[in-house]
């Protein structure tokens, strides 16, 4: 009673505070809220988490499955792939990423070890913000998610894959129809908590100019010097992407506890 | 050779030192029920398993309807089968597990649909046909809808042995089909077993239900330690048991 007490009298403080706070410049809020330039962010920002999960998940699905296969070499790749990537900051890998042209000036198709190259284009003008982004986020996502699949993997009961087995069905059809979507239900709320993450981590793409959200709003703010107004203004949005993002984490958790 | 659904020819296997099967030969006619015995440990699942390939033997030879299990055989050879022909000897062999295996994210009907959907490729509207009318024949036609959580052990039992009924297997694996049941609910399992070795099913059954043996199974087979003690219809050897270790282990479950 009293903690409750205590909790809204401090709640009420805060908002007075802030409302009636004229460093806060509301009309300045207000009115960057739905600009175009931060709206165009906001978009940027969406794809960027949209595209780096689904592309993270399809990784983090493969190197998973492999790191459970009986090949030595296979386990030893995927291995590898997680442990260095789970194991640099992505904010040195976004850098890398950015700046791989330093190291290959070419990046093209063709045979390996020197062979002839069928496609080949400068780095510089393939590696843009954007691509460099995309690259960083989705390879380090897939590393997270090698780690939650292969999790899930293993929580479903040997007998489903014995019993699967048979009837006859090859391994394939048994990761797809039997095994995955049993590990899903280990699966999906990590993968929502990734996801949500992955909104707020696109804001680091900023180091390389990556024209998200915050990067937008810096430059606003660089122009006018209303700092905290964007920083609010971006916030606003990331709060309203993460709010919305909870509600579907829901939504999909529900869908994939049936029958349990 | 023919003449035997099932054969089983001196197979061993072993897991790293312990020797689990030390050379058991089995034949099952076409129509048989065996039901197989033993005490905790002995080997009989391992025995099941080898049937349909979920363990490599070490040594001896398996056949089902003629066929040469887990192997092809050139030139007095021996060669592994591709795991794609593995999967299509599964096919022919159904198996019953102690702890039902049930997908649980699959409804009883799915759950029936599920093998020949997938392994043959069966339509929809024709393998709902066919595990509609098999959930019948297991009295569960009421029962299509639920998820294996929302049935009885019973219940689930019974949909196993449906789903596995839907591949038309060539036999029927059981291994202690009933043990993790509630007492009140195994007559029930039991009757579905019945019902099936009396439609001319070949079964391989791992039970303690000695009554189910006595009246179902027409040869009966007593292993301890990985070897077969004792066998011959169960009627001669649940009363008359020739072996020490037959006796106490009787006497212990009877
Ligand atoms: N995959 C395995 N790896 C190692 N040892 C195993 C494996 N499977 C079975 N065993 C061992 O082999 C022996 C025989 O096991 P099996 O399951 O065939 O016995 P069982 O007769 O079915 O016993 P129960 O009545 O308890 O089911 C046991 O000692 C068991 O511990
Ligand atoms: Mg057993």
């Amino acid at each position: 009673m009293v903690a409750a007490a205590v909790a809204a009298l401090v709640m009420v403080w805060l908002a007075y505070t802030i409302i009636v706070n004229p460093n806060l410049h509301w009309d300045v809020i207000v009115g960057f809220l739905l600009d175009g330039r931060i709206l165009g962010g906001l978009w940027i920002t969406i794809a960027l988490t949209a595209l780096s999960m689904v592309i993270g998940v399809a990784l983090g699905v493969t190197a998973a499955v492999m790191q459970l296969s009986d090949s030595p070499v296979l386990r030893g790749a995927a291995g590898l792939y997680t442990w260095f990537f789970r194991g640099t900051p992505l904010l040195v890998q976004l850098i890398f990423w950015f700046n791989i042209g330093l190291v290959f000036p070419e990046i093209g198709i063709g045979i390996p070890f020197g062979g002839p190259m069928f496609l080949q284009w400068p780095a510089n003008e393939l590696i843009t913000p954007f691509t460099a982004a995309l690259l960083g986020l989705t390879i380090n996502e897939g590393a997270y998610m090698a780690e939650i699949v292969r999790a899930g993997i293993r929580s479903v009961d040997p007998g489903q894959r014995e019993a699967a087995e048979s009837l006859g069905m090859r391994h394939r059809q048994i990761l797809r129809r039997i095994v995955l979507p049993q590990a899903m239900r280990v699966i999906i709320p990590p993968t929502g908590n990734q996801f949500i993450s992955m909104l707020k981590t696109t804001s680091m793409v900023s180091v390389i100019s990556g024209a998200e959200l915050l990067t937008v709003s810096q430059r606003i703010y660089l122009d006018n010097f209303e700092v905290i107004a964007l920083l609010v203004v971006a916030s606003t949005w990331y709060l309203l992407l993460t709010s919305v993002a909870t509600v579907g984490q829901r939504f999909l958790e529900r869908r994939f506890s049936r029958g349990h | 050779m023919a003449t035997s659904m099932v054969k089983i020819e001196s197979v061993r296997k072993r897991f790293g030192r312990l020797e689990v099967l030390r050379g058991v030969s089995l034949d099952v006619a076409p129509g048989g029920v065996v039901c197989v015995v033993g005490p905790s440990g002995s080997g009989k699942s391992t025995l099941l398993r080898c049937v349909n390939r979920l363990e490599t033997i070490d040594s001896g030879r398996v056949w089902v309807d003629g066929e040469l299990i887990g192997f092809s055989e050139k030139a007095g050879k021996l060669h592994h089968l591709r795991p794609e022909e593995l999967c299509g000897q599964r096919q022919e062999i159904g198996m019953v597990f102690q702890r039902f295996h049930l997908f649980p994210h699959m409804t009883a009907l799915e759950n029936v649909m599920e093998g020949p959907r997938t392994v043959k490729g069966v339509a929809r509207q024709e393998s709902r046909r066919q595990a509609l009318a098999l959930l019948d024949r297991v009295g569960l036609a009421d029962r299509a809808g639920h998820y294996p959580s929302q049935l009885s052990g019973g219940q689930q039992q019974r949909v196993a042995i449906a789903r596995s009924l839907a591949m038309n297997p060539k036999v029927m694996l059981f291994d202690e089909p009933t043990s993790a049941l509630d007492p009140e609910l195994v007559q029930e399992v039991l009757q579905v077993m019945r019902d099936l070795a009396a439609s001319g099913m070949t079964m391989i059954v791992v039970t303690h239900e000695m009554g189910f043996a006595r009246e179902a199974g027409d040869h009966l087979v007593f292993i301890d330690d990985g070897v077969i003690v004792e066998e011959g219809p169960p009627r001669e050897v649940l009363s008359n048991p020739r072996h020490d270790r037959t006796r106490a282990f009787l006497g212990q479950v009877l």
